[in-house]
């Protein structure tokens, strides 16, 4: 068999596809894994049923519905928990489109020439990062809230969008840096100005760079918006709170508040997901 | 042949230039009237790509001054996009915009740059991807063209602008073989319309058809500068004569 095909060349339409048969052992590996995490998750389930009975813990999970939403009168009222999502939302939206400005305006101010841009970039960014966000939320609240005259929504708001906003600078920072150099010339020697320079040119070259990390940064952004529950702006982690002190289900509330969070980071990373592969699929 | 008294569309007197510490250029004097077709050419890292580059300041000097059409150029100065449209440049590596059509990459500087409205660029684009017979291209993004289109696509982009002067550099450099001719073909065209040009290329054919001087530059300073006619035949210099012996000799 092997002499008759030595020198000769398969034309392109005479090639096998690719092999799409079905393999078995990857298969039975699969499954087998499956299994096993399965079982893993099981005996964790279980373990905490045991523990929860030993403490004589009455699980009520037949009372959560309220917590969502009531009907009175064919009127939907939205329960605490829903609430406080569109609460969390509401914070961590505009928390994150805050930190996105921040972000630009320091990754700017520390890629341009300006000294004074590149001191107070520098200093924002290692304050931040080197303080505790619990701290930086005290100040917000304790010191810079009653100075300005800010709400505590709007303390939680600015603190956590300069807390991501210190991350977003060096996402975007690198983003721009990734963008070959000889774009940034050629842009230069057709005479386009800055700011069309990096609208046109870099901006929309360095965004698949940064928007996967990006979306990191929003999803932990919803996670530490939960902290501002320590200075009582209403969100979910509050209404959790809340619901316990009313109704001492502590275990079923805190299962529900991280099963919202983990539904509200896991749709998040999937929507973006599909609209990085669209942005792939389009530029090619 | 023409006359000299013309006045001189680049002038570069005293240029120096440094990278950190390391001297790149050395008082370089150089004048480029209208029309005029010059070729540099020397061994590699000889400052060729530094000096086109100081002349639409993608590099700044720090010496010396740079003349073009009338206008200093100098690397602080405010209304520097206007001079740099008046100046055309093709780079080794093309640099054309992944992310837009070949037409999209054409009409960008008309639009940005000189306010014409999208019909009117797009007229136009389709023109000068004519000159360059890329036209059936106009619609494909830069990554599926080969690379001798890629490079004429990037001339038209250039000559989009309506420069007074071309600067090329090196740009048959990172071509198959079989894709420099197209592309020499098209420069050579455009000489012979009568664009002021500046080359640096290693294509010593085209450079003794098209130059009317060739500059030889080694270590960071112009070492001599003489028609094709006697660069080629009688170079002055002993390093001229060897560059020669390399570049043409096998
Ligand atoms: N950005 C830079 N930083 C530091 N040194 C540089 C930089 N660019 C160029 N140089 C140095 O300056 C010298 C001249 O470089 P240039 O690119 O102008 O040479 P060239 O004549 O174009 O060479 P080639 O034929 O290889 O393109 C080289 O020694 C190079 O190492
Ligand atoms: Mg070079």
């Amino acid at each position: 068999m092997k002499q008759f095909c030595l020198n000769l060349p398969t034309p392109r339409s005479d090639r096998t596809k690719q092999s799409k048969t079905f393999n078995f052992a990857y298969a039975a590996r699969s499954l087998s894994s499956l299994v096993l995490a399965l079982l893993i998750f099981a005996s964790l389930g279980y373990l905490i049923w045991r523990g929860a009975a030993a403490m004589e813990y009455r699980w009520q999970w037949y009372r959560i519905e309220p917590f969502f939403f009531r009907s009175v009168d064919d009127e939907i009222i939205w329960g605490p928990l829903i609430k406080g999502l569109i609460q969390t939302l509401k914070l961590a939206g505009t928390a994150g489109v805050f930190a996105i400005i921040i972000g630009l305006f320091t990754a700017f101010a520390r890629l341009s020439n300006s000294i004074s841009g590149r001191i107070i970039s520098t200093c924002y960014l290692e304050s931040i990062r080197n303080t505790p966000l619990l701290v930086q939320l005290f100040l917000f609240y304790f010191v810079l809230a009653p100075i300005f005259g800010i709400d505590r929504f709007w303390a939680g708001v600015l603190c956590l969008a300069f807390y991501e906003g210190s991350f977003a600078a060096e996402i975007i920072r690198s983003g721009i840096l990734g963008v070959d150099r000889g774009q940034f010339e050629s842009a230069d020697a057709i005479g386009l100005s800055v700011l069309n320079k990096y609208k046109d040119i870099i901006i929309p070259q360095s965004l698949p760079l940064i928007l996967p990390p990006l979306t990191g940064l929003i999803i932990s952004l919803i996670k530490h918006s939960a902290i501002v529950s320590v200075i009582a702006v209403a969100e979910l982690t509050t209404a959790g709170l809340n619901l316990i002190a009313d109704t001492f289900m502590a275990f079923e509330v805190w299962f529900l508040v991280a099963g919202i969070y983990l539904a509200l980071t896991v749709t998040l990373s999937f929507g973006i997901s599909i609209f990085e592969w669209s942005l792939k699929s389009r530029g090619n | 042949m023409e006359d000299q008294t013309k006045e001189p569309l680049v002038s570069i007197s005293g240029l120096s230039k440094w990278y950190e510490d390391f001297n790149a250029l050395h008082d370089i004097n150089l004048t480029v009237s209208m029309g005029e077709k010059l070729v540099i050419c020397g061994p590699s890292g000889s400052g060729k790509s530094t000096l086109i580059r100081c002349i639409n300041q993608l590099e700044a000097h720090q010496k010396g001054t740079i003349f073009v059409d009338g206008l200093e150029v100098r690397p602080e100065m405010k209304n520097l996009e206007s001079i740099r449209r008046d100046i055309g440049m093709v780079f080794q590596n093309f640099n054309l915009f992944p992310h837009k059509t070949i037409l999209e990459n054409l009409m960008l500087g008309p639009i940005r740059n000189r306010g014409l409205s999208f019909k009117d660029a797009e007229a136009l684009a389709m023109q000068y991807l004519e000159k360059v017979q890329i036209a059936e291209q106009a619609n494909k993004y830069p990554a599926q063209l080969s690379g001798g289109q890629q490079q004429r696509v990037a001339i038209a982009r250039a000559l989009c602008m309506t420069p007074k002067i071309m600067l090329f550099d090196e740009p048959t450099s990172a071509l198959d073989p079989e894709m420099i001719a197209g592309v020499l073909d098209v420069m050579v065209q455009l000489a012979d319309e009568g664009m002021t040009m500046i080359c640096v290329t290693h294509e010593m054919g085209f450079a003794r058809k098209i130059a009317d001087r060739i500059v030889f530059m080694d270590e960071g300073e112009i070492i001599e500068i003489a028609t094709p006619e006697v660069f080629f035949s009688a170079p002055e210099s002993e390093r001229a004569k060897l560059f020669l012996s390399q570049v043409l000799g096998h």
